[in-house]
């Protein structure tokens, strides 16, 4: 297979646990760990590393662990907890990953599930789980734990201390030298490497089994994408059971040799973030909002000079800051202006901020905010989105350097090939597929299709540059009565953007043009009236009052520009909305607990309202149901306006932009 | 429970407290084992807080001996008491507002500092290096507290349960061998409860210090406490386990009032 040596690298080194011991031999006195430990940083070389696997792996095999074993690992991001992944690995074993947060059902789930029988769990609260779902787990022999605080008097005889393991194994690796020697060796990369169990919306999770060869190939292809070296340092912050985390903490940190910090405490992510001031990070776009958030409340407290600074800098870093940083061309002034702002403004930040050393960022996982995004681009940061499941190793699209947009997810990645499906799915194909669901061939089989292309389950489509842009599920995707894509959650994520709107329904699918409810923000709408001095007795007579028809009505219409620029999209304009008397509500069934959108549900109940918008009247009487937290169920009635917005064609669009 | 408790370490014989006419204790005898935890109940006003600080030294009583480790005393000074191993929180916490939790916990180890002020000003050698080993300590201190996301907070600015959990890791820098905590758990909500509920089983499992705890939640002390000593109005009404306490008329009246049976 000539993919096979382009993607696994150097021959021999196709599983994890040779290239941990690759990198001892190699270049063991590089730092491979760190870990904030009563204040300080702790350092672990790796060939300190490969000495520890080893007693831990040792230690495994002595209590009965056998090649093909599953070994469940629960826990915050811990040294010893990332070794126990290679010890398994090196005997031969699957390493599960749990979310340490789950609930103790979800736990005995998976525990049952992959017939674990041995486990490593952080400390006393891993334990307790453990031995609360104990009658539910079958398989469950040994439960080992790394931090014996407060369990000196547990006296269950499955419980094991991981100190107490590793001493074991190192006496059994002094006795039996070669016997994890020859375990290692007998590794393929087609072996499995590890399950992670994705949540999946309906049903029970299900175990994704990955090999070495998939995520090795994923690492290689990232790093060569992103040109990381052995020098770079990552915070390991995110859940080891997260396939983003497993990807950037431990695939590519074992391919690339590079270090990673695992932080005190979840308390203390930000300091401690600060402190090691990785050069390559990721984060969900909530943190990247939180920090802005922070900061933004800060400035607001700072002196009239260092705010009319901050104001002034920020202005040329969003004129300018982002082609800058992507070397496009500015103008002279704003290039001398942000020079200086770098001095006074935005180096400090960065620092502030933990992210001076920063080459490259990724978000993922959620839509992000255009100005949000914006704002850490122009900055100078490197902020850039991805694509991926846990079924692709979190490795699909990339956004090259130099080319990044807010809407798409970038280019299909190194040895990845994407293409479309008649109904816009995404389907994927390359190294980094999954092996199967664990013990599901039937759920294996739904998510390949006869090519062996892996079926994501996401509509998108190329734009003219071959970037991705992901638009919904694509079992939301709908068509209007001229044939055109209809995309709700698209639209609906465009519109939530706007800070005045809290939550959108959009419709489409089967009329002939699209419509959408409204919910809005009260706090930042309600704002928004005072310093107008409109007044308003609550949330119901805000919602209907014409001046805040006409402001939803200019961002829905910037929403429509945005939309008229885009050939699959023009037709998905808002043609007219109204805005709901009420919040969407999940105790009213409305929205998941997850606060997703139940489209179906809302369509029944809110039939006359949608009628009303296709009807073409300006008005409409609706009585809803509603229960009130303690219980007791009662009525609202409204008239609620319906509003026409103004559409475009793409030539506006074109004037527009 | 492997914890064993031992003998007698501390014993209070016929102690009387009185602020001019007002009698704040009288005639009060109780003992504490080595490794027990030991509650002191009893309504608003009963005399908790006096017995405690009869016990480390701030208030002298007109009566009675107090007994250390087979020492008698009949007055102590808060620097005495120190100097045995007897730490305390306060009800109305004592910490340095303007200074970080670390800073608040290291002040506790004043006591185990042999260099002298101008050493430790100077940074001689010597000092700087017995800083160091002081700082390690703090720091397993802040660990076993969980609270190494506030070490660099000024005090001030933390919420009442972690100012009380860093009231506690200053107490615990002494090394005590007896632990006297005034209401830990007053003004905390029911995590914060079980939270600090956990950390004084830890802190007497681990550190192997005995406890003397005043608590106005019934069922926290009855919960984690080995024997429980009731006051009323200055005087003991109940000493025992938890259970035969919780059995005793005369408890049940003091706390429920009488005629609600």
């Amino acid at each position: 297979m000539s993919l096979g040596t382009q993607t696994g690298g150097p021959a021999g080194l196709q599983t994890f646990p040779r290239l941990l011991f690759h990198h001892a031999e190699t270049r063991g006195a590089a730092p491979a760990i760190r870990e904030k430990d009563l204040g300080i940083w702790q350092t672990w070389t790796w060939a300190e590393v490969a000495e520890n696997v080893r007693a831990i792996a040792c230690g495994l095999a002595e209590l009965g662990f056998k090649r093909g074993d599953r070994l469940a690992i629960v826990g915050d991001n811990r040294p010893r907890l990332y070794w126990s992944v290679t010890a398994c690995q090196c005997l031969g074993g699957i390493p599960v990953l749990l979310y340490q947060d789950a609930v103790a059902e979800e736990m005995a789930f998976v525990l049952r599930d992959a017939e674990i029988r041995f486990a490593v769990v952080e400390d006393q609260e891993q334990v307790d789980k453990m031995l609360e779902i104990l009658p539910q787990a079958p398989f469950l022999e040994r439960v080992v734990y790394d931090d014996p605080r407060g369990l000196r008097h547990y006296t269950q005889t499955l419980l094991a201390g991981l100190d107490e393991l590793v001493e074991m194994g190192r006496i059994h690796d002094r006795n039996h030298g070669d016997f994890l020697n020859a375990e290692i060796e007998r590794g393929s990369s087609d072996d499995i490497s590890v399950i992670l169990y994705t949540s999946g919306t309906t049903g029970n999770p299900k175990g994704v089994c990955q090999t070495h060869g998939a995520f090795i190939a994923a690492a290689r292809g990232g790093i060569q994408f992103d040109r990381l070296t052995d020098r770079e340092d990552i915070l390991s912050y995110l859940p080891m059971a997260w396939v983003g985390d497993h990807l950037f903490s431990y695939a590519q940190a074992m391919v690339a040799g590079f270090t990673i910090n695992c932080p005190e405490s979840v308390e203390t992510v930000m300091t401690d973030l600060r402190e090691i001031g990785p050069t390559y990070y990721f984060a969900p776009p909530r943190i990247f909002e939180n920090l802005l958030t922070t900061v933004m409340i800060r400035m607001e407290d700072a002196g009239w000079l260092k705010r009319a600074l901050f104001k002034h800098f920020m202005d040329v870093a969003r004129r300018s800051g982002a082609e800058i940083l992507d070397g496009k061309g500015a103008p002279l002034g704003d290039r001398l202006q942000y020079g200086l702002g770098n001095l006074l403004v935005y180096g400090p930040l960065k620092n502030v901020l933990g992210m001076s050393r920063i080459r490259v960022a990724y978000t993922a996982g959620a839509a992000i905010g255009p100005d949000l995004f914006r704002f850490y681009r122009s900055i100078g940061i490197n902020l850039k989105q991805l694509y991926g499941q846990t079924e692709t190793c979190a490795y699909v699209c990339l956004q090259p350097d130099g080319e990044i947009k807010l809407d798409s997810v970038g280019k299909p990645a190194p040895f990845v090939e994407v293409k479309l499906a008649d109904n816009g799915e995404i389907l994927v194909k390359g190294p980094m597929l999954l092996k199967g669901y664990y013990k599901r061939p039937d759920a294996t089989a739904e998510s390949l299709d006869e090519e062996g292309y892996f079926l994501t389950g996401d509509a998108g489509f190329f734009d003219a540059d071959g970037h991705l842009k992901i638009i919904d599920r694509a079992k939301d995707v709908g068509k209007l009565n001229d044939g055109s894509m209809f995309a709700p959650n698209y639209i609906e994520n465009k519109l939530k953007f706007f800070p005045h709107i809290k939550e959108a329904v959009a419709f489409g699918t089967g009329y002939d043009f699209v419509t959408a409810f409204i919910n809005i923000e009260l706090e930042a709408v309600g704002n928004w009236a005072e310093r107008r001095g409109f007044a308003y007795s609550g949330y119901a007579d805000l919602a209907q009052q014409a001046g805040v028809y006409d402001l939803l009505r200019e961002g829905i219409e910037k929403v429509n520009a945005d939309l008229a620029a885009d050939p699959m999209m023009s037709s998905s304009q808002i043609q007219r909305f109204l805005i709901l008397h009420k919040e969407l509500d999940a105790d009213d069934g409305e929205l998941t607990r997850t606060r997703k959108v139940r489209r179906k549900f809302i369509a029944e109940r809110y039939g006359t309202l949608i009628a009303a918008l296709y009807g073409g009247q300006d008005s409409q009487y609706i009585e809803t149901e509603v229960k009130y937290e303690d219980g007791r169920r009662g009525k609202i009635a409204a008239t609620l306006r319906i509003q026409d917005v103004k559409t475009f064609s793409r030539q506006d669009a074109r004037k527009a932009a | 429970m492997a914890r064993k408790i031992g003998d007698v370490i501390l014993d209070l014989k016929n102690v009387s407290l009185r602020f001019g006419g007002v009698k704040a204790l009288t005639e009060v005898s109780f003992d504490v084992r080595e490794h027990e935890i030991r509650a002191i109940i009893g309504p608003n006003g009963a005399g908790k807080s006096s017995m405690l600080n009869v016990i480390n030294g701030v208030y002298t009583p007109q009566e009675g001996q107090i007994v250390l480790r087979g020492e008698r005393f009949t007055k102590m000074s808060p620097y005495q008491a120190a100097r045995r191993g007897i730490a305390r929180t306060f009800q109305s916490l004592a910490l340095f507002k303007g200074m970080s939790a670390l800073d608040n916990i290291m002040a506790g180890r004043t006591l185990h500092m042999k260099s002298n002020l101008l050493a430790q000003a100077l940074r001689w050698p010597s000092a700087w290096k017995e800083e160091l080993a002081h700082r390690a300590r703090v720091e397993e201190i802040i660990d076993f507290l969980e609270i190494q996301h506030i070490r660099k907070t000024p005090v001030g600015r933390l919420p009442y349960g972690l100012q009380k959990r860093v009231d506690l890791g200053r107490a615990l820098a002494l090394e005590p061998e007896i632990l006297l905590l005034d209401e830990p758990m007053a003004g905390m909500n029911l995590e914060e409860k079980q939270d600090m509920c956990r950390f004084i089983l830890d802190v007497n499992d681990q550190f192997g210090a005995t406890v003397v705890l005043i608590e106005h939640d019934m069922g926290v002390v009855m919960d984690i406490s080995d024997r429980v000593v009731v006051l009323d109005y200055g005087k003991k009404i109940g000493d025992g386990a938890p259970d035969e306490v919780r059995r005793n008329e005369q408890v049940i009246s003091a706390y429920l009032g009488v005629g609600h049976s």
